[in-house]
């Protein structure tokens, strides 16, 4: 595969077109004892094909190379809304590298791992105190996966009592997760339409609430920014059908220390320790979505769950109307640590502060580019705002091409496209992480932006032009993918 | 609070900009009756010296892996990890950063997942493999899922020993949407009892499932089952708990796998307690569009520089919603940068030396323990790093005993099995010297 030459920034070759035979990376302890005895050839290969072969220096220099590719949230602002792109603090990694930690074996025997089980019983503390939930389970990876989880004891629990139903309400402002996860529990999805505030219409809501509805699930505040400062009676609504409420804690940011679900009726829902817990997003991951419950559902928990011991604390896999596992072991304990950390460091002053702090910095950008954006909802806004390219329409100019300009003033784009009700959606979430300074030179960027959509379109069509690469052609590469190197081989 | 970067001055100044004197104006949209009156009942905030010495002494509550002397395995392995690795994973530019959506600005990441991506490949023997799945479980789960939706068929056969935490997770994620599992036992030599697998096949079986090296560290010959699922029109999903086993093991794609998935926490995963780990699942490529989760692929600019981004997305839950191919939303991004750094540091000749020298290894424990008086190797078979030992009486008492010496003999199999309770499953990797594989025997000898 040959690339064409690039004077400005020279590319990163692949691994495998670094290679060469015979170099090697690493050493492999000196064993002093017998081979093992021969396996048959049929088992066995004599090399890996086309792995590649290089040494540490060379190693190391590539994947520094690349790490500078990123743009990362220690660059700057990275306003992806729904995602809480908080400051990672760096105490976090140190604790969760600490090596009773960082080697300890799953199934240590518990009296091993007492540690481990300590700091998981304090994080389901904490994480009970900070919702209002009775009981947490931390075995979920993500926040799919804690939707999964959720939904899944509210099945349960409907089967307990003789019949799952059948139906899953869902607004249309919903991350596409609830949706797919609701499918994968074996129920049918019903969308609910959003109202003229981009709320949910409590009217239209009363007459979609039949004996066949197991679940509402509700995104608070929603996509949109918005609470839904009708939560009670929605609750109340569902319930009175003898249904349930899930809460997708995605946007807990917005409240951490303010108010809690669990005062207001929801029965389930998730957390995102990697938005709201500020543990890293890694490149898309690890995460950790841990599910608290109010008292029906707790029998209906993952196993293992953490218990008192005589001394300590143990695993318990004894609750026979658990809905099983839906991680290996006990999840990403390495996040637990990290959230645990985080919540130590902040306490609840400082919970409350983060919340105050994001829903302030939202409103300013709001304040500032609202007018020259369009904004599609005029609802107040707690910890983000949404914006569209309506107003830059007759320009010719699309909310593509003002995330890819952003780039070229040195800005992450915001999540765009999302929520789906809105047509071009700007999705910014600033969090309590950004300065005054951080945030005057955004809006500076969006405001020149929207003047050069005015005066010189094509520039922002053609958008980016100082990145690595430019604008890359993402429909080619569905049509004819491209998932591996092949040369070589 | 200092990960804040607003003073109080700058706090009010914000405030006026909105034109409002008191934050709490802002929460006006969430019901007064829902507005926390105290404060919430946590610990007292903590300084970030107080904070690391709090979180050391509950580390220090965990057995010391130094000084002890732990033969686990199981789904979760501990070997050795280049110092490079942890140097680029600590990198900000990584860690901090999130899923690659815009490509322009991603390309570290979006390179680092194709070169993963291939690799994996490259060790299955298949032509497409995602970003990563939670973890191995999981990635059962969702191989079965896909087999599913494949074939269009209810049933799959789990062949032999499967990890029973795979299976549990398994059957969660899959029970809500019709799919039977059915266990077919494995033979009295311990590998899959290929007359009973083939029994057992009909014209529903979505797929067959085996584990290689099995739950009990077995070599497993994968050629014939996959022809046993092929002929009954199922797929053949070989789940890998052992990745570092691929450096020396075929390719079970060149064996006719049509899905090779599974746990690549042994390439620079820290154990952490079981999280987080590294799920991976590769296909052919006529499964490619039924793949759960990210995918990368390659891609052009206006000026023909190459370059890459996420693909097919119309697969994923952001785009199909209900009717996505998985509900998966993140990937383990930072594992897989672990893992393609490990990968790529060890090598090809480093691969294969590094699975050569864990076979050695237990291979050499396995003999010298089951030389120890009353104690058996149930099985002969070719094992890769971990095997069963039987002990002359119950498991459990003799491995608490050894756990006051500072040993871990390995997993009591009753754990998992109420009837082996005499068994212990031992792992060995190239973290054990020869001395404590000794030590291991000696401890052993004199409990009995």
């Amino acid at each position: 595969m040959s690339s064409p030459r690039i004077p400005a920034k020279r590319r990163e070759g692949l691994l495998f077109e670094k290679s060469v035979s015979g170099k090697r990376g690493a050493d492999v302890a000196r064993w002093d004892g017998p081979d093992a005895p021969p396996l048959d050839a049929r088992l066995t290969r004599a090399e890996i094909p086309g792995f590649p072969e290089l040494s540490e220096r060379e190693i190391a220099r590539h994947f520094t190379r690349l790490s500078k590719l990123n743009y990362a949230n220690d660059d700057g602002l990275y306003p992806l809304g729904s995602c809480t792109m908080k400051y990672n603090p760096k105490v976090n990694e140190k604790v969760a590298r600490l090596e009773g930690f960082a080697e300890a074996h799953p199934l240590l025997p518990e009296e091993a791992s007492q540690g481990c089980l300590q700091v998981m019983a304090d994080l389901e503390k904490y994480l009970c105190e900070i919702t209002g939930m009775s009981a947490f389970t931390l075995q979920p990876a993500a926040g799919a996966q804690g939707e999964f989880t959720g939904i899944r004891m509210v099945r349960a629990y409907h089967e307990q009592r003789g019949d799952p139903r059948q139906v899953v309400l869902i607004p249309d402002s919903a991350h596409g997760t609830n949706p797919a996860s609701a499918h994968l529990c074996g129920y049918r999805v019903e969308e609910i339409a959003s109202d003229e505030r981009g709320c949910v219409s409590l009217k239209e809501l009363k007459e979609r609430l039949r004996e066949d509805v197991a679940v509402l699930m509700l995104t608070n505040p929603n996509t949109l920014g918005v609470f839904e400062r009708e939560i009670g009676e929605i609750c109340d609504a569902v319930h009175a059908v003898g249904a349930l409420v899930y809460l997708d804690g995605a946007n807990l940011n917005a409240f951490v220390g303010v108010a809690r679900p669990g005062d207001m009726g929801v029965d389930v829902m998730h957390s995102n320790l990697h938005k709201t817990f500020s543990t890293p997003h890694g490149g898309g991951g690890p995460g950790s979505g841990p599910v608290g419950v109010k008292e029906i559902l707790s029998p209906y928990l993952p196993v293992p769950r953490v218990v008192r011991a005589e001394a300590g604390w143990r695993f318990s896999s004894e609750f026979p109307s658990s809905i099983g596992k839906v991680h290996g072991f006990i999840g990403n304990f390495g996040m637990h640590v990290r959230a645990a950390a985080y919540i130590l460091a902040n306490g609840a002053a400082g919970l409350k502060e983060i919340a105050e702090t994001a829903v302030l910095n939202a409103n300013y950008l709001r304040r500032k580019l609202e007018g020259t954006y369009h904004l599609p909802y005029s609802s107040p806004s707690l910890h983000e705002v949404i914006l569209s390219d309506k107003n830059l329409e007759r320009f010719g100019v699309r909310t593509l091409d003002v995330a890819k300009r952003l780039m070229d003033y040195g800005f992450h784009p915001p999540t765009i496209y999302f929520p789906l009700i809105v047509k071009g959606a700007l999705m910014i979430e600033p969090t309590e992480s950004e300065s005054i300074e951080e945030l005057d030179a955004f809006v500076d960027a969006m405001l020149a932006i929207a003047r050069e959509a005015e005066e010189d379109p094509e520039l922002l069509h053609a958008a980016p032009h100082s990145t690595p690469v430019g604008r890359l052609d993402e429909a080619s590469a569905a049509r004819r993918p491209v998932l591996r190197w092949r040369g070589g081989e | 609070m200092r990960y804040i970067p607003t003073s109080p001055s700058e706090r009010r100044a914000l405030l006026a900009s909105l034109g409002l004197e008191r934050v709490e104006t802002l929460f006006d949209s969430i019901p007064e009756k829902f507005r926390l009156r105290a404060p919430l009942r946590l610990p007292p905030a903590m300084a970030e010296a107080d904070l690391v010495a709090h979180l050391r002494k509950m580390a220090e509550q965990n057995l010391d892996p130094h000084t002890a002397s732990i033969f686990l395995g199981a789904g979760a392995y501990r070997h050795f990890a280049p110092a490079v690795v942890d140097h680029i994973l600590s990198r900000a530019e990584f860690y901090s950063s999130y899923t690659p959506y815009q490509p322009e600005f991603s390309q570290g990441t979006l390179q680092t997942i194709f070169e993963f991506q291939t690799m994996i490949c490259q060790l299955a023997g298949l032509d497409a493999a995602n970003a990563s799945l939670y973890d191995g479980a999981s990635a059962l789960a969702e191989g079965v899922l896909l087999a599913h939706r494949a074939k269009r068929r209810n049933r799959v056969t789990i062949a032999g020993h499967v990890h029973p935490e795979y299976l549990a997770v398994t059957r969660t994620l899959t029970s809500t949407l019709g799919v039977r599992l059915e266990s077919v036992p494995a033979g009295a030599d311990g590998a899959v009892d290929r007359d009973r697998l083939q029994r057992s096949l009909g014209p529903d079986t979505a797929a067959v499932v085996v584990q290689q090296p099995s739950f009990l560290g077995r070599i497993e010959e994968i050629g014939p089952i996959a022809e046993a699922a092929h002929a009954a029109g199922a797929l053949c999903i070989v789940a890998v708990t052992e990745a570092v086993s691929m450096g020396l093991l075929k390719a079970p794609g060149d064996l006719g796998a049509d899905v090779v998935l599974g746990e690549a926490q042994s390439f620079g995963v820290p154990l952490s307690f079981g999280g987080p780990y590294l799920g991976f699942m590769a296909v052919r490529s006529e499964w490619v569009r039924e793949l759960p989760g990210r995918l990368v692929g390659q891609a052009k600019d206006a000026s023909g520089r190459l370059g890459y981004v996420l693909t097919l997305a119309t697969r994923e839950q952001h785009i199909r919603r209900e009717r996505a191919t998985s509900n998966i939303c993140t990937n383990e991004g930072l594992m897989m940068l672990a893992a393609t750094v490990f990968m790529a540091t060890l090598g090809k000749q480093g691969m294969r030396e590094l699975a050569l020298q864990n076979r050695a290894r237990a291979e050499y424990a396995r003999n010298l323990l089951g030389q120890i008086p009353g104690c058996r190797v149930p099985h002969a078979g070719p094992v890769f790093n971990e095997f069963v030992l039987e002990l002359p009486g119950a498991a459990a008492p003799v491995h608490r005993r050894l756990l006051d010496q500072g040993v871990v003999a390995g997993l009591p199999l009753e754990r998992y099995f109420p009837e082996r309770g005499r068994e212990l499953l031992i792992c060995v990797t190239e973290v054990h010297g020869k001395a404590a594989i000794e030590q291991l025997a000696a401890s052993l000898k004199e409990v009995l």
